[in-house]
Order: C-alpha cells, then structure tokens, then sequence
C-alpha cells in the first residue's frame, strides 16, 4: 500500500469520525437538553397539577421584569457532569411514575415532607449550587436590600449558611412542618 | 279605586321617582358614579412599605403593625411563615419581635402549649401598611403616652 492510500483513508477515518461525533455527541446533549425544559416538566400530571400549579403564584414564575426561572434552572444542575448524574438519578422518578408512587393528591401530599427533604438536603450539600448561578452572594448590594435581609444575609454568610437554610417553599407549598419547626404549626395533626 | 285616588298615587308615585333620581346623583360607590357598562381608569396599585423599624401603637391594646411587606407569605394550616420567625423558637435567630404570650391563651383563658387557633392567623389583626390616604377624613389623635 502506497503512503497516499493511508494517508487517504486517514484522512476519511477522521472526517468520519468527526461527522459521527457531532451527530452523536450532538444529537446526545440535544435529546438531553429536550427533557431539560418547563414543557417537558409538566407534561406528566404528577408535577403539573401539585408543584406546577403552586409555582404559579411565586415570584420564579411571575415578576416585575419577567426574568423566570423554570423547574430545570434549579432543580437541574448546570454543569455537565453533575447534570447527567442528576438525569441518571431522575430514572429512579421513572420508575415511580409507573409506580403511581404519587399519582393522586392525598398521595402527594402524603409523601411531600419526604420528597421536600430530598431536595432540602441536597442543596445543603451543594450549597444551593442552582440557586447561585443566579443569585450570588459576593454581588448582592446590600444598601438595596430591606433591614431584614441585610441583617439575615450578612449574619447568615458569616455563620456558613446556605440559601435553602432559610428560603424553603419560596417555589412550591410547604410540606406539614409540624416535624421540621412545632412552634410555626397550628396543632399536631 | 276612584280617580281622585288613582291621580294622587300617580302625582305621589312621580315624586318619588324624581326624588330617588335626586338622591342617586349624590350617591356615590367607591367604583365612582360611571355606569356598569363603561370602563373606568383602573385603580393606582397601592405599593406596601419596605422594612423599617417596628411601628409605634395609636392606642392601648391595638395589634402592632406590620412594619414589612407580605406578598409571598403564607398562613396555611401546615405552615404559618409569620410564625417562621416571631414564634418564640425562631425569634431570637430570625431578629424578629416575638408574638405575645395572649396568643397562647384558648378562649377559656386556658394557657396552651403552643399557640392558639384563634390566634393563628395574623393577618387577621395585624396589617403591613400602604403610604395610602385615608378614605374617610377623620379628627383621630394617638394616645399621648404611647409615643416615644
């Protein structure tokens, strides 16, 4: 075989290879990026009647400017690596929809402070990793803020605390929170 | 019925008519006088005041004012996120004025363990505040000895 072949063949291995990348790779973020969108969300009735609804009213949905944050912007990381793993973790919320883990209301709600839980902890793991890729601390203008929260976020940073320490069902009702904080609940029940 | 009874029904009858339309001009809702039909300017929005210091009281036994805005709040019966933070829990780590020891009392006078239903939802007493006027023009003066 003649140099030129191989170079030749070299040269069409590449640019296969480049064409398969990008259509694979490509067509691999861009399916990805299909389920990583509001309408996606909500097209299962679990999320658009219970959580969807709630999120209506909030200041994410609805605002004086009209910059939104959809369900992925926080419940869906930014960085790849550790978005794919949340995808690979949301098969396991595949499986409970056939499940009908929580197909009804009084399902629902029967399961919220367990669901809610689930998300508290892993923000405070992460240190409200999605909340800051909006929201972040080192560029907050205090003299803008009101007298609660200049006092509350500069008390709060000092000790460590995160966002979700604090601003828990600001999207979404709170589960009954008679077992996380008594003395704001009317009775047990 | 006679024609002279039938002549004053209908004077009578006239003069009422003329009198309720008389009387209707003056009489105004707080929409303005515009008839059902027409579009009126819509109301200004009234804008809640942001955070400033706790509100002095007008009068003895008056429910403090809410010296902060709360839009997004929540009462539910899960949930009470004034109680979030004026509980007497959460006072102390929240900066917040903790809810008075009346508000743990059952009708009977009975002390709770926590508070009581019927003073479970705030709102019902203590209101944020608008920079609005006041609807009615009135003489009141606060009490000389609440004032700071």
């Amino acid at each position: 075989m003649s140099k030129s072949i191989v170079k030749k063949l070299g040269l069409a291995c590449l640019a296969v290879g480049v064409v398969l990348g990008i259509i694979l790779w490509g067509g691999f973020n861009w399916s990805m990026e299909l389920t990583n969108n509001e309408q996606f969300c909500i097209s299962c009735h679990e999320m658009k009647d219970n959580v969807y609804q709630e999120y209506k009213t909030t200041i994410h949905y609805s605002n004086r400017s009209g910059v939104r944050a959809t369900c992925p912007d926080c419940h869906v990381p930014k960085e790849w690596i550790h978005k794919v793993v949340r995808k690979i973790q949301a098969t396991n919320e595949l499986y409970h929809k056939a499940m009908g883990t929580i197909d009804t209301r009084e399902k629902f709600e029967a399961h919220r402070l367990e669901l809610a839980k689930h998300v508290w902890t892993v923000m405070k793991e992460t240190d409200s990793r999605e909340c800051r890729n909006c929201h972040k601390f080192d560029y907050m203008d205090y003299t803008a803020q009101g007298r609660r929260a200049i006092q509350q976020h500069t008390e709060g940073f000092d000790q460590g605390k995160t966002c979700i320490d604090c601003h828990k069902g600001i999207a979404h009702e709170l589960p009954d929170m008679y077992k996380v904080d008594p003395s704001a609940v009317l009775l047990k029940h | 019925m006679n024609m002279q009874a039938m002549l004053k029904t209908m004077l009578l009858g006239a003069v009422l008519v003329c009198a309720t339309q008389a009387f209707a001009e003056h009489v105004q809702s707080l929409r303005g006088d515009s008839s059902l039909i027409q579009d009126t300017a819509p109301p200004e929005v009234k804008y809640y005041e942001k955070d400033g210091q706790p509100i002095d009281r007008d009068y003895l036994q008056q429910p403090p004012l809410i010296p902060h805005k709360i839009d997004q709040y929540r009462i539910t019966i899960k949930f009470n996120q004034c109680l979030g933070c004026h509980s007497w829990q959460n006072y102390k780590t929240r900066n917040a004025t903790k809810i008075s020891q009346t508000h743990f009392e059952s009708r009977d006078g009975m002390v709770l363990a926590n508070v009581s239903a019927r003073r479970y939802f705030c709102t019902q007493c203590h209101v944020p505040q608008t920079g609005a006027t006041p609807l009615v023009e009135n003489t009141f003066q606060p009490v000389e000895v609440m004032r700071h």
